[in-house]
């Protein structure tokens, strides 16, 4: 027998381990899946958790439920990757071997990088919402907190769903105003990028709701320290923002496990062929998802469409056939913008988000780049179909794993 | 769009990034410098030819990637150039502004 393994059972690990499942003859291939964690978490779902909008159990579920019943199961912590000698060494003395490696490890957050951000305050007045128990801790502050000044922060790019933080300001203006206390409540979004977006044409109209909504934007902003006494975060600048309470996006990176490894840049996201999702370190590695160093956003409808890619070139792979350069960084993205709607962006590697209708062209019924009702049940539709069909790697209808340019209003 | 720049027409990008870096010279990088109100020194020399050398590297550049480099940290060179210093080193270095990723 053959040996496939896949390293974690995220959000592109487990569509991984379906869609192989499918694809590979289990009389000649062994699917191994390996993860320390027994949880699935729904990850968009974290943000709506602070809020009350979802409960905590909304979003967990057991791994195991999700991962096809041929597929191995290892439960355990994988202390090495022998690329060398086609290893992997769990940390309890185990070796497991496999003839192709399938990457899945994720991003994380590292609030070690700066300098306070894990201090005296560390989910008292400083908190993340990109974690189960960030979220959950942030719910119960919201809850008995009486005003002030609250500042939403990115630390550096790229950071896991580029749209959250203002998904979250957005949100957090809508919360105070349902509560009847945004006249208590001073909202600062603070950036290190130049506008509200990466890209020049959403930046536009992000940045105009921010300022409909009263957010105040701060960008050019790089953190260089938290500073815990005085509830300041302070820039390589000198420039200063006080907070009564900070949300902040820390700085994200790729597992310990790849940096222990050797495989990563300076962020451990592991160097990758943005078209045919093989490794640049071994040919018989692959990555996907959030762990790959490929200039697209990190997000779950990414490793979607990279799913798909990267089923076939495996299976090109293992035929000798030439692999597919297919993947064109392909992202959608629903962004929350409270009050009950929602806009939605479509992208890829060279065609930034513009206006248009998704995902029949000239249709919808969901319109791009403009605040909607449908947009918003789309999101909210969402949950339904990561559960149900996005992890089992079916394909969701109309949406193609390319991104269209129909439905499109491209200028050039 | 052309500029003149050091008494040369050069073409620029409308954020005033070089769109050939053939066109770049010292003079260039120092007249653009000058319309930032930076007076080139040694040290802002050393960072732009990393910078160049990374460029034509491919290496896709960051504010991380330059306080790891070991030619400055990153609070010399914010000090080097105030006010976001990848994106006016780059412009003063001739190459394009970083995607600032996704």
């Amino acid at each position: 027998m053959k040996k496939l393994v896949i390293l974690g059972a995220g959000t592109a690990g487990t569509m991984m381990a379906n869609h192989l499942n499918k694809e590979l003859d289990n009389k000649l291939w062994q699917i191994t899946i390996i993860d320390k964690e027994q949880n699935h978490y729904y990850q968009p779902g974290f943000l709506f958790i602070p809020f009350g909008i979802y409960e905590p159990k909304d979003v967990v579920k057991p791994i195991d439920k999700y991962i096809p019943k041929n597929v191995g199961i290892v439960k355990g912590e994988v202390d090495l990757i022998n690329h060398e000698n086609n290893n992997v060494q769990m940390s309890d003395g185990q070796t497991i071997d496999y003839d192709i490696l399938v990457i899945a490890t994720g991003s994380r957050i590292a609030p070690e990088e700066i300098d306070g951000m894990k201090g005296a305050e560390w989910h008292k007045s400083v908190y993340d919402f990109y974690t189960y128990e960030g979220a959950v801790n942030l719910h119960k502050k919201l809850t008995n907190w009486e005003g002030g000044k609250l500042v939403v922060h990115i630390t550096e790019m790229p950071i896991k769903c580029p749209v959250a933080p203002l998904e979250f300001a957005f949100l957090a203006d809508s919360y105070f105003k349902n509560k009847g206390m945004r006249d208590k409540v001073d909202i600062t979004y603070v950036t290190p990028l130049d506008g509200a977006f990466t890209k020049p044409i959403a930046a536009g109209a992000l940045g105009h709701l921010l300022e409909e909504k009263g957010i105040k934007i701060v960008p050019d902003f790089a953190i260089e320290h938290v500073d815990n006494e005085n509830k300041k975060i302070v820039d390589y600048g000198e420039s200063e923002v006080e907070f009564d309470l900070l949300v902040t996006i820390p700085t994200n990176m790729g597992d310990p496990l790849i940096e222990r490894s050797g495989m990563g840049d300076e962020l451990n996201f592991i160097p990758t062929n943005p078209k045919t999702l093989q490794s640049n370190i071994r040919e018989n590695i692959f990555v996907i998802g959030d762990a790959t160093n490929c200039p697209t956003s990190k997000a779950g409808s990414v490793a979607h469409f990279e799913a798909e890619v990267l089923t076939e070139n495996i299976h090109r792979y293992i035929h000798g056939d030439t692999l597919q350069e297919k993947f064109d960084g392909h992202a959608n993205c629903f962004v929350e913008t409270g009050e009950g709607k929602a806009l939605l962006i479509d992208f890829n590697y060279n065609q930034q988000p513009v206006e248009g209708t998704f995902p029949i062209p000239g249709i919808g019924p969901m319109k791009l780049l403009k605040e909607t009702r449908m947009n918003h049940l789309g999101k909210l539709a969402f949950k339904w179909v990561y559960w149900n069909m996005l992890l089992k790697g079916t394909a969701i209808p109309f949406v193609s794993t390319n991104m269209q340019e129909a439905g499109k209003k491209i200028e050039n | 769009m052309e500029k003149i720049i050091a008494g040369n027409n050069i073409e620029v990008n409308e954020e005033g990034y070089l769109k050939d870096f053939s066109q770049w010279n010292e003079d260039v990088a120092r007249n653009i410098a000058n319309e930032e109100k930076i007076d080139l020194t040694n040290r802002h020399w050393d960072v732009i030819k990393f910078l160049q050398k990374a460029h034509q590297d491919k290496v896709a550049l960051s504010i991380r990637k330059v306080g790891k480099s070991g030619v400055v940290d990153i609070k010399e060179f914010y000090k080097l150039f105030p006010q976001g210093p990848l994106k006016i080193s780059t412009k003063i270095a001739g190459i394009p502004k970083p995607a600032s990723c996704i």
